[in-house]
């Protein structure tokens, strides 16, 4: 009874593991997939480590939703409002969609400031980072502009005006910005083509680019491996259990953790 | 530094704390550009004073631990081969080939993206509707569609005044509703009649008049600039007054030409001296030494 069980679960790992094996042999992705995920972090990395994936998970919810709109949308001067009006209103799930991608565009911005903050608190910026740093800059100011063409998109008078102030702000800047004002518009004046320009350059340029940046960051984090926090005892090379107990900063009184009791388990 | 052997860890400068004086200095300087030049004076000389005290830190030491200049004298000669071999050659013409090749699909690309916005910028001239609808001395709201074609797009607002004849030309002052800080609308500081507009037919579309009293100029609702009524600026952010449209009247009719800036406007009404420059951009200095910042204008 026993033998034929295994056999049988013998058989059906071998019938999941085929293809899997099938294609690492071609490819080696199983491998790679593996490397990706299962590679090793400090074992004090903490919560404050999940933004980075929480910023890529906002990204990729603004790809999908995004992909989505542009089923829908049209981005013409005549058409652009009510396409959206007919998305909200109209359209089964639009409401749901829409907001979706206009409220996470926010998210995603302001988990790529708290990613940042946490770098820069932790020191994760300092050697040999520095790279991913400079790639982290570029990708919040592709991720800026991506804000700005979008807000376009609904063209209603607050999207109108609101782009007009933006431009003409480019448009200060020395010696390029009466260029760059001309170029960002398509023109001297924001005009039929603006609209479609700055879809094109929010849907297709700018989500280009941020995934290629993105691409190279996560290449870096795999390469260089991610830091530990402060006040890691492990990374100062410090023993654990030489140390009394990591003091916590109670109002009152110190947690029980302080008062002795091992958080780790002892090696 | 010390050197211990077997320290392979890259060879740092010390921690300094010059950077801190400088960032400090640069804050103090970006805040006083807002509040004021002396404080601005004082930030620059912090980070000045910090910034060459953090280079000489960090510059400093490898030049001490440089090479001796000997080492460089002795490194060998480069082997010297055959001068130009054909791997080299295949090499430089496959690059050079790929480098062609992607010249040729990128730049009528690149040049259709950036070059027709700066080319075949056709000013519109817009009919506004015999002059009989614009009593002297009276300020009319206008607005109207720059291009008919795409009236969505290019409806814009001017201030319009009759101000009765001049030589024998009906004089008009006619002021576009751009801000010159950063392009909001501006608004016309006093009653409108809304309860007298009037659409006037013409080839350019639906033009509307709307009577308007603006006693305190024009202000804009954005942040506050605020104009007088020849469009010079009298408070708040615009770099310069109101830009004006060249107007011209063909069979009784006032039609509207191309943009220009003002500097200046001295005295009012038909006998005004404007001081004309050429169209500049809202926020774009036209005067002063700020104005060297935007030296060539593209075509409007």
């Amino acid at each position: 009874m026993a033998a034929t069980k295994s056999e049988r679960g013998d058989k059906l790992q071998a019938a999941v593991m085929y293809p899997l094996d099938w294609l690492e042999e071609r490819s080696g992705i199983v491998g790679g997939i593996r490397y990706f995920l299962f590679r090793n972090v400090p074992r004090d990395s903490s919560w404050w480590h999940t933004l980075g994936s929480a910023t890529l998970t906002a990204f990729l919810v603004q790809l999908v939703t995004g992909v989505i709109l542009a089923m829908y949308y049209k981005p013409s001067p005549a058409e652009a409002h009510s396409s959206i009006e007919h998305i909200q209103h109209d359209l089964w799930g639009g409401w749901l969609v829409r907001g979706m991608h206009r409220w996470g565009a926010s998210v995603f911005i302001i988990l790529m400031f708290m990613h940042m903050g946490r770098v820069f608190l932790f020191g994760a910026y300092k050697y040999p980072r520095e790279l991913n740093w400079i790639v982290g800059v570029l990708i919040l100011a592709t991720g800026l502009f991506e804000g700005l063409t979008g807000y376009l998109l609904p063209f209603d008078q607050t999207a109108y005006w609101a782009t007009v102030v933006a431009v003409n702000i480019n448009g200060t800047a020395p010696f390029v910005g009466p260029y760059l004002a001309t170029v960002l518009r398509g023109g001297a004046e924001i005009g039929p083509d603006t609209l479609a320009r700055f879809y094109s350059i929010h849907m297709l340029l700018v989500p280009g680019a941020l995934i290629a940046l993105i691409g190279l960051h996560l290449y870096l984090v795999v390469r260089l491996g991610i830091t530990s926090p402060p006040w890691s005892k492990e990374a100062a090379g410090v023993e654990p259990d030489d140390e009394p107990p990591p003091a916590r900063s109670g109002l009152v009184q110190p947690g029980p953790r302080a008062a002795g009791v091992r958080r780790r388990p002892t090696e | 530094m010390e050197e211990r052997p077997g320290d392979d860890r890259q060879q740092l400068p010390p921690p300094s704390l010059w950077p801190v004086g400088f960032a400090v200095g640069v804050v103090c300087l970006l805040v006083g550009l807002v509040i004021s030049w002396p404080v601005a004076a004082i930030g620059a000389a912090i980070a000045l004073v910090f910034g060459f005290l953090w280079a000489r830190d960090v510059t400093g030491r490898p030049t001490a631990a440089a090479p001796p200049p000997d080492e460089a004298a002795a490194r060998p000669e480069p082997v010297t081969g055959e001068r130009f071999p054909r791997s080299r050659f295949l090499e430089g013409a496959t690059l050079g080939l790929g480098a062609v090749i992607g010249a040729i699909v990128t730049l009528p690309a690149a040049g259709f993206a950036l070059l027709p916005g700066f080319l075949k910028q056709k000013a519109h001239n817009v009919d506004l509707g015999p002059i009989s609808d614009f009593e002297e001395n009276k300020w009319k709201i206008v607005t109207f569609a720059r291009d008919v074609t795409n009236p969505n797009v290019s409806r814009r607002t001017a201030f319009v005044r009759n101000n009765g004849l001049l030589d024998g030309v009906p004089s008009f002052t006619v002021i576009s509703n751009r801000c010159a800080h950063v392009g909001c609308p501006v608004q016309p500081g006093g009653p409108v009649f809304e309860k007298d507009e009037k659409t006037v037919k013409t080839d350019n579309g639906d033009v509307l008049i709307t009577p308007v009293l603006p006693a305190a100029g024009f202000i804009c609702p954005c942040h506050g600039g605020s104009y007088d009524q020849e469009g010079n600026r009298i408070a708040g952010p615009p770099v310069r007054g109101l830009d004006r449209y060249e107007f011209d009247i063909v069979n009784g009719r006032l039609i509207l030409g191309d943009l220009y800036s003002v500097l200046k406007v001295e005295g009012s009404g038909k006998t005004a001296k404007i001081e004309k420059v050429e169209l500049h951009g809202p926020g774009q200095h036209a005067d002063g030494p700020e104005s060297w910042l935007y030296p060539l204008q593209p075509p409007h």
